[in-house]
């Protein structure tokens, strides 16, 4: 029997055009002049792309960190001190902001990486705490107080917020299309062959370690650079507000309720984490109080996320990320 | 006096965090699964007896008699209902679960106590001291807090080495399907280690409840500092936690002596030493650090 391999789906046809569509918009939405549209849009993005970056790592890779917070924090401090020490470009400081964040990876790596599993969560946190309190702790960074970017100021506001703007909009779809693109290689193939099985991915020639390490690696780097467009958005930064944990429960609660391994899950997350937070805006703390409680109803029942029932219900894959064989006639293999 | 007096109350901590840290040590050891909620649980339970000394005007002494069998029932509860329900799907639920239960309690209490510090009020005991000589007086209650924590390791001690549902938590722990095919119900067993877990870190979120003032947010980090305790002793050694919330304790102090910003900083630090130099903790009971 002649088999092909497929991997675009129809709904992925219909899915890159309304993701053209949708990213044509956003692109001209400045020209709506609506500013404080513009900055919650840029918030969407940053938590988006934390979504895709956790995500990555947990989804893909089997490594639940709780200690992401840590890359925002010092991504975003690696962009005031870039920018207004070194005299760095303040929009340039943000991509470089995430090669800070993924230096410190490597030996924070080196020490986490000894733990598996729930101790693996623990470690990543602890170590995220000790970021916290050494940048409190540095008089340069202005201790418990944090820092104010000043390296914008001489810009007009206009300026500054549409450059930021589309600074997210080129950060979010570069996420996205970075991911889906190293998931569809022969390298995501590995990653996931690692999530699945360890000692059998690891017998048929996948170097584990380094899959591992190169997927922390790269998700630091993309924590790090929205950590940095996080805090030229805000314009100021503290040690406690930038490795808050509420990052790191923000993301897992999108990606949790999203569906957890898969490239819209975050997606659809984050529009129910934005819909919960402005329905729920006078209610204070509860929004998190029933996020939480739907993240751990969706893990104990639907661990798939709300993506996942959808594409089981209805066989629909935006992402396509696997491989699927089906033969020449067209004709679904037994079994599905 | 000076350093020798930051020793002692270093020691004395200590006894605190290790008692934080003997219910964490438990669960992993039963059933190899990491409650992020552990420390949550323990201000959740301070919180409890706050009210419980308003509610009925006791001391928090007293309250604790009432609130840690509350604890325990709602851990039997919560592994019954809850974390046996995602048993055999790997470790990734149970951490996921067990982190959205420590948001939605703080979020809880933030709610319904509101953000303000508070402290359990202990009277006299609080400020009463014993005068060791050479200038440096040790407080009863650290004294007490210390004391009871040894009681309660000497205590899992026999109950894990000399009991039938200690020998069925080891069997668990050796390998839970044998110990399921010898008639051992796991899902019980499970459920009355986490109940236990769960009233050792009440006792121990009461005591540092009238130590140090606490709020909504304190948790995390006695999930950290049990964490540390447990992974400088060594996985899987009862009395390596003790020396390593010993160890945790006088680094504070030590720290914080030299610069107020710096006690949980070098405790942080000297856990990270541990972890470079000696990766499977100071007294290990195996090599085995896998979840």
């Amino acid at each position: 029997m002649t088999v092909a391999v497929e991997r675009a789906t129809s709904a992925s046809r219909v899915g890159l055009l309304i993701a053209s569509l949708l990213v044509a918009g956003l692109i001209a939405l400045p020209w709506a002049g609506d500013a404080g549209l513009m900055r919650m849009v840029v918030e969407l993005i940053a938590l988006l792309v934390l979504a895709q970056m956790w995500n990555l790592l947990a989804g893909y890779a089997g490594l639940v960190s709780i200690g992401q917070q840590a890359y925002v924090g010092l991504g975003g401090y690696a962009l005031v001190v870039l920018a207004d020490d070194l005299g760095v470009n303040p929009f340039l400081a943000v991509p470089l902001a995430g090669l800070v964040a993924a230096a410190f990876a490597l030996p924070t790596a080196a020490l986490v990486f000894r733990f598996h599993g729930g101790y693996f969560a623990v470690g990543t946190w602890a170590v995220a705490e000790v970021y916290r309190l050494l940048i409190a702790n540095s008089g340069a960074l202005g201790r418990g107080t944090g820092r104010t970017l000043r390296a914008v100021f001489p810009l007009a506001r206009e300026t500054r917020e549409l450059a930021t703007y589309l600074l997210a909009v080129v950060l979010g779809v570069t996420a996205i299309v970075a991911v889906y693109l190293y998931l569809r290689s022969r390298l995501g193939l590995g990653l996931m062959a690692v999530r699945d099985s360890e000692p059998a991915s690891q017998s048929l020639g996948v170097d584990v370690f380094r899959t591992k390490l190169a997927v922390y690696l790269a998700a630091a780097f993309g924590t790090g650079t929205t950590g940095g467009l996080i805090y030229l958005n805000l314009l100021r930064n503290s040690p406690d507000a930038a490795f808050s944990i509420n990052w790191t429960a923000y993301t897992i609660f999108i990606v949790v309720i999203g569906g957890l391994g898969t490239l819209e899950g975050p997606i659809v997350g984050t529009l129910v984490f934005f819909l919960f937070r402005e329905l729920l805006a006078d209610w204070g703390s509860w929004y998190m109080i029933l996020l939480g409680t739907l993240a751990v109803v969706v893990m104990m029942r639907y661990p798939q996320g709300l993506w996942g029932l959808v594409a089981e219900r209805w066989d629909v894959r935006v992402f396509p990320v696997q491989r699927r064989v089906r033969d020449v006639f067209g004709v679904s293999p037994p079994g599905r | 006096m000076g350093w020798l007096d930051t020793l002692v109350q270093g020691i004395l901590l200590g006894g605190l965090y290790a008692l934080f840290a003997t219910g964490l040590s438990l669960i992993f050891g039963v059933m190899r699964l990491v409650n992020l909620a552990h420390g949550d649980f323990s201000i959740l339970a301070a919180f409890m007896a706050v009210a419980a000394v308003q509610a009925l005007d006791v001391g928090p002494l007293l309250a604790l008699v009432l609130v840690a069998p509350v604890m325990a029932l709602v851990g039997y509860g919560l592994q019954r209902l809850v974390l046996n329900r995602l048993l055999g799907r790997g470790v990734l639920p149970a951490v996921l679960v067990t982190f959205g239960l420590s948001i939605v309690i703080q979020n809880g209490l933030l709610e319904t106590f509101s953000a303000d510090s508070r402290r359990l009020n202990a009277g006299s005991l609080e400020t009463a001291s014993l005068p060791l000589g050479g200038g440096i007086a040790v407080g009863w209650f650290p004294l007490l807090t210390f004391g009871v924590a040894v009681l309660l390791l000497v205590a899992l001690q026999l109950l894990i080495g000399r009991t039938a549902l200690g020998r069925a938590f080891r069997a668990a722990s050796d390998d839970g399907e044998t110990a399921a095919l010898m008639g051992i119900d796991n899902g019980r067993l499970y459920a009355l280690a986490m109940a236990l877990s769960l009233a050792i870190v009440a006792v121990a979120g009461i005591f540092l409840g009238v130590r140090t003032t606490f709020t909504f947010a304190s948790g995390p980090d006695r999930l950290l500092f049990a964490f540390e305790a447990v992974i400088i002793g060594g996985l899987g050694s009862l009395w390596g936690t003790l020396v390593g919330g010993v160890i945790l304790g006088v680094a504070q102090t030590t720290g914080a002596r030299v610069s107020p910003g710096w006690g949980v900083l070098t405790g942080h630090l000297v856990f990270l030493a541990v972890l470079l130099l000696r990766p499977s903790g100071l007294f290990a009971k195996s090599q085995r650090t896998d979840s």
